[in-house]
């Protein structure tokens, strides 16, 4: 439990970021899942990344569901407001808490039963409407908590630890949010961090709804012969298309690539991705091809990662709604209230 | 022939149209009504309409009321029977001397009439059709062409229902004028063809004032925009839709920003009920206000989180619009059937706030008011309204609002109060009233931050399953309970002209049926005392007024007496004491209703004693 008290103090030698912050600004309670969890390595990334994007912590909101991966809000960013909420709901609440205030940056942790379960339809629906976030699934195919049940991206044929084979076909969630219109889709392994720290940074600038995959093995209920979510199963499947280096700003990229290694993506913000191609024929801009190679892929028995698709120019859903500027709970009275004159006006077309 | 006097009544009697739904009746209907109250002379309209599009059938009654009595009386004067699916029922349901006005271009049968009635055929269909050629002006125009022929039948001034028309029509000169037409095609027919007036008549009185005449969704949803809400996530469902359309309605004129015309608020159809409020307790939580509009069902679906508002603490409105239950039960019936499953909803122990409006303009003020109480108290907050007050033009007072008011956020602190050293616990009570002071997300870089959870934590939001810290917050959500009790709208009490030993209680859409009971009870004898009950949890004066009587009946709109389960659960007061008065048939109760059920049970008090049978 988290009663046991972290040292503040460091290393005076301990790198800092643009805002002064130190990683160390970036942690959250010590983590109470198992020992060599994957979902404590995805935790550590996702402080990486904040770190290295020197977002200010207190500007992040993070919203979990419930399960083992929507209590890893708690293990980073201390300085942020966190939500667990309701299992299965983590979409619904971010995407009310992004409609009341669009400043904040909104990364949204869950899990395969919170997302493709319980809250399939959730899941679905927030990325329809392109909310603002980063959507982050932790997923190991079993229920950890209540001692490794199947979820429902568990693979068909794939064994419990129990010995049971599971006879129900797995829900893909990255095909799911490619086909309901994700503007950043892209799947990870927790065991691969110098793949989803770049990932993670990308989908925070990312503008609209970026949803990521991770592969992240439960070491107490799935990580045996027969599991395809171990980590060995994991690491011999593994076929990334692509790699992440960079993600830059407006300055030019000065790493040197080979002509026609790499696919550099402007994002709306004017961050720049620098797509080193695993794959020569993969194009991460093309939604429908993506799809297809995911099917494909899929049928061999391997695991597609990397940035799988990206839109630049897509929007999110303050833009659909017209909203104003200044975040909605900024607003008082004088913006909101018409006032009796007005009601006097209504009160006189209802006569 | 028939020896029955024809009704005779001015401004006092009940007109019911039977229509077929998806027929254009309703807003030649609404137009009957409102010409009316151009006279000066109160109306009290329903629409009785089916879960149906189109094809279904459909009634609107219309009560005359002089004597401003606008619950639904029951019984129907005048018939308007325009259904043939529905006319042998329709025929039945007319008062004894009543009258009957009826399509006469196809022949009927003596046996499809009454004898005890005054029948009034008009061949609409033969006027329509030598008239127009095209089928969707020929149904559209008919149904104004017989409101033309009951504006002489009633003796109705047509000056008047031509201005009406000509506002509804303003800048549309062609309908305009097609429509006066249509009018007078009905009212020169009847006029040359029938004894005009009938004994029914509408004659100019002064008796309508400053009062508006609108639908309590309506009020409510403007409630909202005044009360300040930015976040409305709502999932369709009857009786409750309209309410969200209304508000979308009325931010669009009200809440676009002059300059860059952007929106000064959010608006989600949510997937469903789930994640309708969890969009409103995600905003709540981030410091916006927000709300859902929904109906019995919706709570159902939504009791998970309202827990979790409970007990996290996070402000949340939710407008039910009730229907009844259980189940699908009847979508478009009336009921006060959700005072259980809203006050006490979800798991474990919980308890919330309700208000109950009665009529439009205390849906404006309470919905205003609910976003004040939500943030104030950090809760679920809910509006109970009613299909009946909800959906149906409702006669009331002006919509009010002081331009000092300003928005209670509640205990909100601030960077400044943060860096001034205050000590911050998120579930601290720091004041005594149960009410801990929160956060904005995202106020200061390294202070006030806290883990919201459903599970149990600490003062200062740590988790925790240790039962002393589990409750210690329990307890300290009973004070915060306590103080929302003398911060919601309190009871209003009406007393007899003489001291009794009897009251009654009620509340919501029950009202203006209530306050017709009275008088009529007291026609015959029956003295009592009132208590309208606009809150729960409930303030102090109503266990005092129940102290005060010997008996006192509940009057509610279902069949478990629900309010008074909870005014014995609640103030722990003797069952034997509450007499129920239950009306929960799915249409809105009545005086005649009340009046006869609280009669009868005096007459069975009043036992004469033996020996003054004997002398």
């Amino acid at each position: 439990m988290t009663y046991i008290a972290k040292p503040k103090f460091h290393h005076p030698g301990l790198p800092k970021n643009e805002l002064g912050y130190t990683r160390r600004d970036y942690e959250g309670k010590i983590s109470t899942l198992c020992a060599g969890c994957g979902h404590d390595s995805i935790t550590a990334a996702i402080i990486e990344a904040c770190f290295e994007l020197s977002i200010a912590p207190h500007r992040v909101a993070k919203i979990s569901g419930i399960g083992c991966s929507s209590k890893t809000p708690d293990y980073f960013l201390d300085n942020s407001h966190g939500f667990n909420s309701v299992h299965g709901r983590m979409p619904s609440v971010l995407t009310g808490a992004n409609l009341a205030n669009r400043d904040l940056i909104y990364l949204g942790v869950s899990g395969d039963g919170d997302s493709a379960s319980i809250g399939f339809g959730q899941f679905a629906h927030s990325i329809r409407r392109g909310v603002n976030m980063t959507y982050i699934v932790e997923n190991n195919g079993v229920y950890g908590l209540t001692k490794g049940q199947f979820s429902a991206t568990a693979d068909r044929g794939s064994k419990s630890k129990r010995g049971v084979v599971n006879a129900d076909s797995a829900i893909d969630l990255v095909a799911m949010a490619l086909q309901l219109g994700a503007g950043f889709v892209a799947r990870s392994f927790s065991g691969d961090k110098t793949q989803l720290v770049p990932l993670i940074e990308a989908a925070i600038r990312h503008k609209g709804a970026a949803f990521i995959d991770v592969i992240s093995p439960c070491v107490a209920f799935n990580n045996h012969a027969g599991s395809t979510r171990s980590f060995d199963y994991v690491r011999e499947h593994n076929d990334a298309v692509n790699r992440l280096d960079v993600i830059t700003g407006r300055d030019p990229i000065t790493v040197d690539y080979a002509p026609g290694t790499v696919q550099i993506v402007e994002q709306h913000d004017g961050s720049r991705l620098a797509l080193r191609k695993i794959d020569a024929d993969y194009d991460a801009n093309d939604r429908v091809a993506a799809m297809t190679f995911l099917q494909k892929q899929a049928a061999r028995g391997e695991i597609v990662t990397g940035l799988l698709y990206v839109d630049p120019e897509s929007e999110d859903l303050h833009s659909h709604l017209n909203t104003v500027e200044a975040p909605l709970n900024r607003l008082d009275e004088k913006a909101l209230c018409p006032g009796s004159a007005v009601l006097e006006k209504i009160n006189a077309g209802l006569r | 022939m028939s020896v029955q006097k024809p009704i005779s009544s001015v401004n006092d009697f009940v007109v019911r149209f039977a229509n077929v739904n998806g027929s254009g009746s309703a807003s030649a209907n609404e137009l009957f009504a409102r010409a009316i109250l151009r006279h000066g002379v109160p109306v009290s309209p329903r629409n009785i309409f089916p879960s149906n599009i189109q094809g279904l059938p459909t009634w609107y009654e219309v009560r005359v009321t002089e004597g401003n009595h606008l619950g639904a009386r029951g019984g129907t004067d005048m018939m308007v029977a325009m259904n043939p699916q529905t006319w042998d029922k329709d025929i039945a349901s007319i008062e004894p001397g009543g009258y009957l006005f009826y399509d006469s271009t196809k022949p009927m049968p003596a046996s499809k009439f009454r004898p005890d009635i005054t029948v009034i055929g008009v061949p609409l269909t033969a006027i329509t059709n030598s008239t127009y050629s095209d089928p969707r002006q020929r149904q559209l125009f008919k149904n104004i062409i017989y409101l033309g022929a009951l504006c002489a039948l009633l003796d109705m001034d047509i000056k008047l229902v031509e201005q009406l028309i000509g506002e509804q029509y303003k800048g549309k000169e062609k309908l305009l004028s097609s429509n006066v037409h249509a009018l007078h095609l009905g009212r020169d027919w009847a006029l040359q063809n029938l004894k005009c007036p009938i004994g029914l008549r509408i004659a100019r009185a002064d008796k309508v004032g400053d009062r508006i005449f609108v639908e309590g969704n309506n009020a409510a949803a403007l409630g909202a925009v005044y009360g300040g809400a930015t976040v409305c996530a709502w999932y369709p469902i009857t009786p409750s839709s309209s309410l969200a359309d209304a508000f979308t309605a009325h931010c669009k004129k009200l809440r676009h920003d002059p300059e860059t015309g952007k929106a000064k608020y959010a608006i989600v159809q949510g997937e469903d009920e789930l994640a309708s409020i969890g969009i409103v307790i995600g905003a709540g939580w981030n410091g916006a206000r927000a709300f859902t509009t929904t109906s019995g069902p919706g709570v159902s679906l939504m009791t998970e989180f309202i827990g979790l508002s409970y007990f996290a603490e996070i402000p949340a409105v939710i407008m039910n619009v009730q229907r009844a239950g259980p189940s699908t039960g009847m979508p478009t019936r009336t009921q006060q059937c959700d005072l259980i499953s809203c006050a006490y909803a979800s798991h474990g122990d919980t308890k919330h706030v309700l208000l109950f409006p009665e009529d439009p303009a205390e849906a404006f003020e309470f919905a205003a008011q609910a976003f004040d109480l939500a943030e104030r108290l950090q809760t679920t907050i809910f509006l109970m309204l009613d299909l009946d007050i909800g959906m149906n033009h409702r006669l009331c007072r002006p919509l009010k609002w002081d331009d000092s008011r300003q928005f209670d956020r509640g205990k909100v602190m601030t960077a400044e109060m943060l860096d001034q050293g205050r000590e911050f616990g998120r579930y601290l009570d720091v004041d005594g009233d149960g009410i801990p002071y929160r956060t904005y997300p995202g106020t200061h870089p390294s202070k006030g931050s806290y883990f919201t959870r459903g599970t149990s934590r600490d003062r200062y939001a740590r988790y925790s399953e240790e039962g002393s810290v589990y409750a210690d917050n329990m307890q300290r959500l009973l004070r915060k309970f306590e103080t929302a009790r003398d911060m919601v709208p309190r009871p209003l009490q009406a007393n007899a002209a003489k001291p009794t030993r009897y009251g009654v209680i009620y509340f919501g859409s029950t009202s203006p049926a209530m306050d017709e009971a009275i008088g009529l009870l007291e026609q015959r004898g029956h003295l009592l005392d009132r208590l309208r009950i606009r809150a729960f949890p409930f303030h102090s004066s109503v266990a005092s007024f129940i102290a005060d009587h010997d008996f006192v009946y509940v009057v509610e709109q279902n069949r478990d007496a629900q309010l008074r389960s909870l005014l014995v659960n609640e103030n722990g007061i003797d069952p034997v004491r509450l007499i129920p008065i239950l009306h929960y048939d799915g249409t809105p109760v009545t005086a005649r209703f009340i009046a006869g059920a609280i009669g009868d049970h005096q007459d069975q008090l009043k036992v004469t004693p033996l020996r003054k049978v004997k002398t």
